[in-house]
C-alpha cells in the first residue's frame, strides 16, 4: 500500500522479504545497507533474538532518487523466517507493495522452502492480496553452497508461475541488488497502472 | 490491488500538521508524529530534528501491530491507547479513526492526563480530515485515474537504478 504524499513529493513503497528461517532475508538486507551510500539509507533496524535470529522484523528505508519530481522512498522489511513466528510475521505483510521469496538453495531445505511459500500465499491472502497479482520474485539464494539444489528443481517447485527469478549468494553480494531492482521495478510498474 | 494507498494532499497536510502543532503546544509535548498503519510517517511537529523519525515511525507501526495482535487473542477489537514511561520521556500512542497512529513524546513538563485529554480533542479533528481524505482518494480513483504516475516511461525506471 504505497503512500503517496502531494505535499512532501515523496512515494513510499513497502517491500517484504520472506522465506524459511536462516535463508538470507537478513542478509540480503545488510548487504543492502553496507553498500548503500549514507544519504541514501536510513538507519537499519533489527529486532532480534540474542542469537541474532530476528523476532520481529529487519526494516531499512532506502531511497532511490526522483521520478518526476517524486522523491522515491523504498521501506525493505523481513519477517522472522521460524516457523512458530507466525503471528508477528502476518503482522509484517500488512500494506505491503511488493515481495522477494528467499529461497535456501540447500537440498535439505526444500520442505522448508515450500512450506514458507505456502505460508506467504495464505498469510497475503489474510490481507487480501493475490500472491499471483501483486509485484514478486523470487531469489534462490546461497547458490555457492555445494549441497545447493539444481536451478531446474527449484524452479519447478517454487517458481511455477515464472515470475523474475534470481541466483543469489546474500554474503557475497551476488545477486541483491538484482533481485532489489527487480522487485522495485514491478512496484513503480504497479503504480504506473494506477490503483 | 486489494486495497488501494494512502494519498496526501497539500491541503489536508497543512490542515494535519497545523493540528499536531496544537496538540504539541496545548499537551506541552516535545514531539507529536502521525504514521499510517503500515509504518510511513505522515507528519511530525515539535523537536524532532534530532530524532530518526522514520525508525520510529516502523517501530511504532510494529508495535501496535503487534499489540493488535494480543488484543485479537483476548477477543478485544484493539486497544486504542498504548503508553511507555521512561525515566525521562514518556510516549503515548494512539490510535486514530482505526486508520492511523498519533504518537507523542512528553516528558516531566507534561503529564499523563493532560496528554489524554489533548489527544481526544486532536483525535476527534484528525478523524474528520481522515475521513475526507479517504473519501478524495476515492473520488480521483474513479475519475479520470489521475494517476501522477501514470504517465512514467520504462527508462523513468530504469534512470532510478543507473548508478
Amino acid at each position: 500500500m504505497s503512500f503517496i504524499n502531494y505535499s512532501s513529493r515523496e512515494i513510499n513503497c513497502k517491500i517484504v522479504y520472506y522465506g524459511p528461517g536462516l535463508c538470507g532475508k537478513t542478509t540480503n538486507l545488510q548487504y543492502i545497507y553496507d553498500k548503500t551510500n549514507p544519504q541514501a539509507k536510513g538507519k537499519m533496524i533489527s529486532l532480534a533474538t540474542e542469537t541474532e535470529r530476528t523476532l520481529f522484523f529487519d526494516f531499512l528505508p532506502l531511497s532511490l532518487g526522483e521520478i518526476r519530481g517524486f522523491k522515491t522512498r523504498f521501506h525493505l522489511y523481513t519477517v522472522p523466517g521460524q516457523v512458530f513466528y507466525d503471528a508477528s510475521r502476518k503482522l509484517i505483510l500488512k500494506g505491503v507493495d511488493g515481495v522477494v521469496f528467499t529461497a535456501d538453495s540447500q537440498v535439505e531445505r526444500m520442505e522448508a522452502n515450500i512450506e514458507s511459500l505456502e505460508n506467504l500465499r495464505t498469510n497475503l491472502q489474510e490481507h487480501g492480496y493475490d500472491l499471483d497479482k501483486i509485484p514478486y520474485v523470487v531469489q534462490y539464494n546461497k547458490r555457492d553452497l555445494p549441497n545447493s539444489a539444481p536451478l531446474d528443481e527449484l524452479k519447478n517447485l517454487l517458481n511455477p508461475t515464472n515470475v523474475p527469478e534470481f541466483e543469489a549468494c546474500a554474503v557475497t553480494g551476488q545477486g541483491v541488488f538484482d533481485t532489489l531492482k527487480a522487485v522495485a521495478k514491478l512496484v513503480l510498474q504497479e503504480l504506473r497502472k494506477g490503483r | 490491488m486489494a486495497a488501494s494507498g494512502m494519498i496526501m494532499y497539500e491541503e489536508e497536510f497543512h490542515q494535519i500538521s497545523a493540528i499536531l502543532e496544537k496538540l504539541t503546544k496545548d499537551a506541552n509535548g516535545k514531539v507529536v508524529f502521525l504514521v499510517d498503519k503500515n509504518g510511513q510517517l505522515i507528519a511530525a511537529s515539535g523537536e524532532y530534528e534530532n530524532l530518526d523519525t522514520t525508525s520510529l515511525a516502523s517501530l511504532t507501526a510494529g508495535n501496535i501491530a503487534a499489540t493488535g495482535g494480543l488484543a485479537k487473542l483476548l477477543g478485544e477489537k484493539e486497544f486504542s491507547i498504548l503508553f511507555h514511561e521512561g525515566e525521562r520521556d514518556n510516549l503515548h500512542i494512539s490510535i486514530v479513526g482505526m486508520r492511523v497512529i498519533l504518537v507523542v513524546i512528553f516528558d516531566a513538563r507534561s503529564s499523563l492526563g493532560l496528554v489524554r485529554l489533548r489527544v481526544k480533542k486532536a483525535s476527534e479533528e484528525l478523524a474528520v480530515i481522515f475521513d475526507r481524505l479517504m473519501k478524495k482518494a476515492e473520488a480521483e480513483a474513479a475519475g479520470a485515474g489521475a494517476s501522477p504516475f501514470a504517465e512514467i516511461t520504462d527508462d523513468d525506471i530504469d534512470n532510478l537504478f543507473s548508478e
